[in-house]
């Protein structure tokens, strides 16, 4: 394992940043209504204010429920560690550490569930069982673009070829995402980054895949699962939400914005912008597509293991 | 080029997947064309060297038949026909995808076990061609309606071409034309014969023609 | 001169569409199946020239083939004056389920049935692998039609059956026909042609694997329009739907192009040194078809049906006659001469039954040989033939099978062969022996139409309707005594051309 101790300033950015994500995809859809919109900076304010109130605990819930918001917004932090913001390398960096991401987004997925199966409604149990039910399919997505990309470059001749590529770091395998992978393997990254945009809107319960606006409880996922915390509780959920949008959205820009000069300031700016070019993207989605039907959820993700499927196939192919 | 080619061939694939997995008629036909085309499209970039005059105008004329002809014939029977989805497929969508995504690895695994003569531009051609066949197969044995049993045919025939495209490309033009022909008049007489099928029993389900058997 | 053979028929279909009175359409039918039988002669005797740089050639096995499907072809058209005749071109009720339904136009009939007799002709002349894959789809689409000349729904559903089924077993020769080209291209810039020719002299140097792909694609899609079993479940629809007139040509001709497309291959294979990995397959498929035909022959409710069936069970024959070699090879050639004209009589025959008694059913038809005591004697003489009983040709080219079968020491095909053969016997003498004796019964209330009066009768029934199967009748009965030495040279060689004999 390596510190790396220049792009720790990346953790204070994501920090002071990620909320400003949600304010820009508000904003963006507000735009396509031709609503004035929101601030940019709601987010903030609806943090500062759930974390004046105080939360309300329902007697059915044990020490789980209250637990769960903080090991979310803990993971969270933990898996910023370990995402790199394009070419320059995240903090900390060891072979494998993409699976050790997975697990953390694994981690506060789970903390998620278990804190709304705790209050014993039958709505967030709901809510409950389809977020695992589609993190089912979404995870294996995201490790096989990440996989895909951490091939290129590399000669599918030795045997320990595979083992070699797949525990490259995730930083290593960024680092070579250059502008020359993407004129020889494009069709493998683009593929790998459509493959992750899915997961990205799975993730973090956009539109086609969940409604974040919405407050129907027969067709939410997300949301119905967070309906009973309050107060801070709220607020540390709200925040790990935008943490996670922004570690989905770095992971995007990277592939997209092959910007490898080797100059911090450059390079961290470019992605930066990139990630706020996203929040745009994920707007215009937002404005211009309706959710999906429950049932049609699954078909997208296995798209998105189709392509990251064929990602692989095509870079072994080489 | 090459990353043409790549490009051109996911595409393909996604096609054969999107077949697969969409219910809407019309869709599925659509679907279809676009293969169509994409595959008219495929010779002029494989190609080594200066595209010869030969390729040109076959690649024009499988653009225009697969691409347009057919999609048109094909949209014709089915707004005379009261169907527009595929309802309860004998395999469901869902369970089509997933066999899909094992067909292109069987595709990938019979595509490597081919010893080629010639060297390919693109390792991928072979396995595509193979897997195109096979989703054509797969479309025509699941599937109740006799438009997608149409699409089905239409689909093993891109595969089988896209086969001999890439491999036995040294066919004489009239053979091409002949099989191009060939296929153009089976669509259509398939087309009069849906067209027949729905004037007669008023639906276009080919399961329920059962009349005859023993 | 081969050029003529095809584009005679071919353009006088076109004609056809174009020619209002019905009697000059007839006659222009009549004309050019002779015309094209006089051709075919003419080529028996003296072989023509090369076409298309050798593209359209006649060698032993075409010249064959062509002549099975020439003179079919020109009783079958007399039969069909008959029979067009005789049809009632207004709305009718069906018999079987009493809707009402229409013929299609007799133009398009006419025009359709040159283009088939076309499109046969091409399969046998034709050389290149491209081509024949051409001509074999062509006959599917020009015979489709046909089978959907009366326009009710069995029909239909036959005619979907037969398009969707052969043209997806056909897709699948055409890969076939690319991984031949595979096996063909020796080099980047090295192809041998497609010509059968050319593919048997630079047969060493193939690429096995390729060409034993090849053969299977090949085999099983041209095996499809052929009728093997398992592929078979189109043709007893075709056949039994489609009028006797067309079932005929489809038993008696069509099979044998696809038949000759499947030698082609096997020619090659021979000459790659491959052979017995054909025959190997050709065998199982063989015995595997007379399996099928036996078991839904026996009790078999549609007498159509049946001869459909009994042609499952003689491409089974023809197949496993190829499969074994030797001198089975020449059995099989002959079987497919006695094949065709046999199964084109009973075809012919059904038809007579069927429009006197307005039912296909083989319970409720009886006195066949009261009611048509023509048809009745030719419809027991032509199952005599097919089963394989002397003095008809069939027991000739089946016993050279046997033989061979005996020869070669494969004891358990030869036993399985016989064992089919009799079971097939019992399950179609007990049908036709009941559909032929005892008092008339299963006739339609209202008396028969009479035949058209303006005709000839013979024993009551109008002479287009029993001569054509009684000169088939006479065909058969000839070869099964004597071989002509012409017939027999192209027999011979023709069983040569694929390591047989």
């Amino acid at each position: 394992m390596t510190m790396n101790m220049t792009s720790l300033l990346h953790i204070p950015t994501a920090f002071i940043l990620a909320p400003l994500l949600l304010g820009i995809i508000n904003r963006t859809k507000a735009f396509f209504a031709g609503r004035k919109g929101q601030p940019l900076l709601q987010a903030y304010y609806d943090i500062a204010k759930l974390l004046q109130k105080s939360a309300v605990y329902s007697r059915t819930t044990s020490w789980v429920f209250r637990a769960g918001p903080v090991a979310s917004l803990a993971a969270v932090t933990t898996a910023l560690l370990v995402v790199p913001v394009g070419g320059s390398a995240a903090p900390f960096h060891f072979s494998g550490d993409l699976i050790f991401l997975a697990y953390l987004l694994g981690v506060v997925r789970f903390f998620t569930v278990i804190a709304a199966l705790d209050t014993g409604s039958p709505f967030e149990g709901m809510g409950a069982s389809r977020e695992v039910q589609f993190s089912v399919l979404a995870e294996p997505a995201l490790l096989l673009s990440l996989a895909a990309m951490s091939l290129i470059g590399k000669i599918p001749a030795a045997d320990s070829m595979l083992f070699q590529g797949f525990f490259a770091s995730l930083s290593e395998i960024y680092a070579r995402l250059t502008l020359a992978a993407w004129s020889h393997s494009g069709t493998v990254l683009l593929l790998a980054a459509s493959a992750i945009m899915i997961v990205l809107l799975t993730e973090n319960s956009r539109i086609p895949v969940d409604d974040p606006n919405t407050h129907l409880e027969l067709t939410m996922i997300h949301e119905v699962m967070v309906l009973d915390h309050s107060g801070p509780d709220f607020a540390m959920i709200l925040y790990a939400a935008a943490l996670k949008l922004w570690i989905f959205c770095a992971l995007l820009a990277g592939v997209l914005m092959p910007v490898r000069s080797g100059n911090f300031l450059l390079d961290t700016t470019t992605i930066i912008a990139g990630i706020f070019m996203i929040a745009i993207g994920i707007g215009v989605i937002e404005s211009i597509m309706a959710r999906l039907r429950l049932l049609r959820i699954p078909q997208l993700l296995s798209g998105a293991g189709v392509f990251a499927l064929l990602a692989i196939v095509l870079v072994l192919k080489k | 080029m090459e990353l043409w080619i790549d490009i051109l061939i996911v595409l393909l694939i996604l096609t054969n997947l999107k077949l697969m997995g969409s219910s809407r008629l019309s869709a599925c036909i659509r679907v279809v064309a676009l293969q169509g085309i994409l595959l008219g499209i495929l010779p002029l970039i494989a190609g080594h060297g200066q595209i010869p005059f030969r390729v040109m105008l076959l690649s024009a004329i499988t653009i225009a038949v697969k691409g347009m002809v057919f999609p048109w014939l094909l949209l014709r029977a089915l707004r005379t026909s009261n169907a527009r989805r595929e309802m309860e497929p004998f395999i469901g969508y869902s369970t089509s995808m997933l066999l899909s995504v094992g067909l292109i690895g069987l595709a990938i695994w019979m595509g490597g076990r081919l010893p080629l003569p010639v060297p390919l531009k693109s390792p991928l051609v072979v396995p595509l061609a193979l897997f195109t066949i096979m989703t054509g197969l797969l479309a025509i044995i699941s599937r109740r309606k006799a438009i997608t049993q149409v699409l089905g045919y239409l689909v093993m025939e891109n595969g089988i071409y896209a086969f001999g495209l890439t491999l036995a490309q040294k066919e004489p033009m009239l053979i091409e034309l002949g099989t191009l022909l060939d296929v153009f008049m089976a669509v259509f007489v398939m087309g009069i014969t849906i067209f027949h099928i729905n004037r007669e029993f008023d639906h276009i389900d080919t399961d329920l023609l059962t009349t005859l058997r023993d | 001169m081969i050029l003529t053979l095809i584009l005679l028929p071919v353009v006088a279909a076109i004609a056809m569409l174009g020619i209002r009175p019905a009697a000059v359409r007839r006659c222009l039918l009549i004309v050019v199946a002779a015309a094209h039988a006089i051709l075919t002669a003419c080529a028996w005797v003296n072989l023509p020239a090369p076409a298309l740089d050798g593209w359209l050639l006649l060698d032993a096995p075409g010249l064959l083939f062509l002549g099975i499907t020439s003179a079919l072809f020109l009783v079958v058209s007399l039969y069909a004056l008959g029979y067009l005749s005789r049809e009632d071109w207004g709305k009718r009720q069906d018999f079987e389920e009493g809707f009402l339904f229409t013929n299609s136009r007799e133009s398009v009939f006419l025009c359709c049935l040159l283009l088939f007799l076309g499109m046969m002709t091409l399969v046998t002349v034709s050389q290149h692998f491209g081509l024949i894959w051409v001509a074999v789809e062509a006959t599917t689409l020009t015979s489709a039609p046909l089978i959907y000349f009366h326009r009710h729904r069995r029909s239909l559903e036959a005619t979907w059956k037969y398009i969707m089924i052969c043209s997806v077993g056909i897709a699948l020769a055409l890969l076939g026909n690319f991984f031949l080209a595979v096996a063909s291209t020796l080099s980047e810039n090295n192809h041998v042609p497609m010509l059968v020719s050319n593919l048997i002299q630079s047969a060493p140097q193939l690429h096995i694997l390729w060409l034993k792909a090849a053969f299977l694609f090949l085999l099983v899609g041209y095996g499809t329009k052929l009728g093997l079993a398992p592929m078979h479940t189109w043709l007893p629809d075709a056949h039994s739907e489609s009028p006797s007139v067309i079932s005929a040509l489809l038993s008696g001709a069509l099979l044998n192009c696809a038949f000759l497309a499947i030698l082609r291959v096997q020619q090659v294979c021979v000459a790659a040194g491959q052979g017995a990995f054909g025959q190997d397959l050709m065998v199982g498929f063989g015995l595997f078809s007379m399996l099928i035909a036996a078991a839904f022959i026996l009790r078999q409710a549609d007498f159509k049906r049946m001869l459909a069936y009994s042609s499952v069970e003689h491409v089974g024959i023809l197949s496993l006659g190829v499969g074994i070699g030797a001198g089975a090879g020449y059995g099989a050639m002959l079987h497919a001469v006695n094949h065709s004209f046999t199964k084109g009589m009973l075809f012919l025959v059904a038809g007579n039954i069927l429009a006197a008694y307005h039912n296909k059913s083989t319970r409720d038809i009886k006195g066949v040989l009261t009611v048509l005591p023509i048809s009745g004697i030719l419809w027991v003489a032509g199952f005599l033939a097919i089963i394989g009983s002397p003095p008809f040709g069939i027991f000739l080219s089946e016993l050279t099978i046997l033989k061979a079968a005996l020869d070669q020491g494969q004891f358990v095909v030869a036993i399985c062969y016989l064992l089919l053969l009799s079971i097939i016997f019992i399950g179609m003498a007990t049908i036709v022996f009941q559909m032929s004796q005892g008092r008339p019964a299963g006739l339609p209330a209202e008396a028969a139409t009479n035949p058209d009066s303006s005709s000839f009768l013979i024993g009551g029934e109008s002479a287009l309707a029993v001569i054509p199967p009684m000169i088939l009748c006479a065909v058969i009965l000839i070869l099964g005594v004597y071989i002509p030495l012409p017939l027999q040279h192209v027999l011979k060689q023709a069983a040569v051309t694929i390591g047989a004999y």
